[in-house]
C-alpha cells in the first residue's frame, strides 16, 4: 500500500468513527425538556440582552500599534548592530522602510487611530470631516 | 430476592438489562455534584469536600460549576421562598440522569422555621432521592447520604437511549436508617456531651 491509499482508508475511518461517535452519544442517555433546561446557565437568574453586543475595539488599535512599533524597532536593532558593514546600502534599505513605516504612521495619526474613546474619536471625524459616512 | 430482580429487572430483556446494569454501575461510583449551597449547611458540605474527609473515595470530588454537567444536587440549606424558582431553574438545567439529596433539617423540612419566608421542604418541589437529618449534618452525615444515593442509583433501573427500549425511571423503595439502626441505637448507653471534644 503506497502512502496516499492509506491516507484515504485513514481518512475514512476518521469520518465513519466520528459520525459513529456523533449517532451513538446522540442516541444513548435520556432526555428531558423542561422550562429552564435550554435556557443559558446564569446561576439559577434568567439571562438578560444578547451576546452580540458591540463595544469599543481601542485595545485592539493599542494591540496593533504595539506590533507595528515592535516590528520597526526589529529591523532597526537589527541595522543598528551592523550599520558600519553594511554601508550606504544598508542605510539606504532602512532608510526606505522607516519612511513607509513613519508615512503609514502619520496616515493613522491624521485618521484619528491616536484619539481613543468615544467622544475624542467623534469629535476629531467632525473636525476633518474624515469617515463621516461611518459615523452616521 | 425475587422481588428486587423484578425491580432490577422490570423489563424482563436480559441483554438491555445487563447493559443497564454496567450503566448503573458507572453511574453510581462517578456522581458529580453541583457546586451549589444555600446556607449554612453548605459549610459541612465543603468540609466534606475537604481532603480530610476525602469525597474522592467515592469518586464524587469532582464538583461542576454547571448544571449541565452535574449529575446530583444537594441542596445543602435553608430554601427561602425566594431562591425556590431559582433552585428549581438550576434543576431544570441539570441533564438527565439527575439526582438530589436534601441536606439538613430546613431543606427536609423547613426545619425550625416554620415561618412565611422558608419553604417546608424542598420536596415539595423537587424529586428527592435521600435525605440527610441534622442541623446540620456532619460530613460524616453527608458521606452515609451519599452511599445511600450510590445505593439507589446502582439499583435503579432507566432506560438506555431515549429513542430505543422503554422508557421510565424504575427506584426501590427508600429504606428509612431511622428504622434500620434503631436496636444498634438503642443499645447505647455513653451519649458524649456536645460540651467536650
Amino acid at each position: 500500500m503506497n502512502g496516499l491509499s492509506s491516507l484515504a482508508v485513514y481518512l475514512v475511518v476518521v469520518v465513519v468513527m466520528a459520525a459513529l461517535l456523533m449517532v451513538v452519544t446522540h442516541l444513548l442517555g435520556e432526555r428531558h425538556s423542561q422550562r429552564g433546561t435550554g435556557v443559558p446557565y446564569e446561576s439559577g437568574m434568567l439571562p438578560t440582552g444578547s451576546a452580540r453586543l458591540r463595544f469599543p475595539a481601542d485595545f485592539y488599535l493599542v494591540a496593533m500599534f504595539f506590533v507595528v512599533f515592535d516590528v520597526a524597532a526589529v529591523f532597526l536593532f537589527a541595522w543598528a548592530v551592523a550599520a558600519r558593514q553594511l554601508g550606504w546600502a544598508g542605510y539606504a534599505a532602512i532608510l526606505v522602510f522607516m519612511v513607509e513605516t513613519v508615512a503609514g504612521l502619520a496616515y493613522l495619526w491624521k485618521t484619528g487611530a491616536f484619539d481613543w474613546g468615544a467622544r475624542r474619536r467623534r469629535e476629531h471625524l467632525e473636525r476633518h470631516g474624515f469617515g463621516n459616512e461611518r459615523t452616521r | 430476592m425475587k422481588e428486587l430482580d423484578k425491580a432490577r429487572h422490570p423489563f424482563g430483556d436480559v441483554q438491555l438489562a445487563r447493559h443497564a446494569d454496567l450503566m448503573a454501575w458507572g453511574r453510581k461510583y462517578s456522581l458529580w455534584p453541583f457546586n451549589f449551597g444555600l446556607s449554612c449547611c453548605y459549610v459541612e458540605l465543603a468540609t466534606s469536600l475537604t481532603s480530610k474527609f476525602d469525597i474522592a473515595r467515592f469518586g464524587s470530588e469532582i464538583i461542576r460549576g454547571s448544571p449541565r454537567e452535574a449529575d446530583l444536587m444537594i441542596v445543602a440549606g435553608t430554601v427561602f421562598k425566594k431562591m425556590a424558582p431559582l433552585v428549581m431553574h438550576m434543576w431544570e438545567q441539570m441533564m438527565e440522569p439527575r439526582w438530589v439529596i436534601s441536606m439538613g433539617s430546613c431543606a427536609n423540612s423547613g426545619g425550625m422555621y416554620d415561618i412565611y419566608s422558608v419553604v417546608q421542604g424542598v420536596d415539595s418541589f423537587l424529586p428527592v432521592d435521600v435525605y440527610i437529618q441534622g442541623c446540620p449534618p456532619s460530613p460524616d452525615s453527608f458521606m452515609r447520604g451519599l452511599l445511600l444515593l450510590q445505593d439507589a442509583v446502582g439499583t435503579e433501573q432507566r432506560p438506555l437511549s431515549w429513542a430505543v427500549g422503554p422508557q421510565g425511571v424504575v427506584k426501590l423503595e427508600k429504606p428509612s436508617l431511622r428504622d434500620i439502626m434503631k436496636d444498634e441505637r438503642a443499645k447505647a448507653t455513653d451519649l458524649r456531651s456536645p460540651q467536650g471534644l
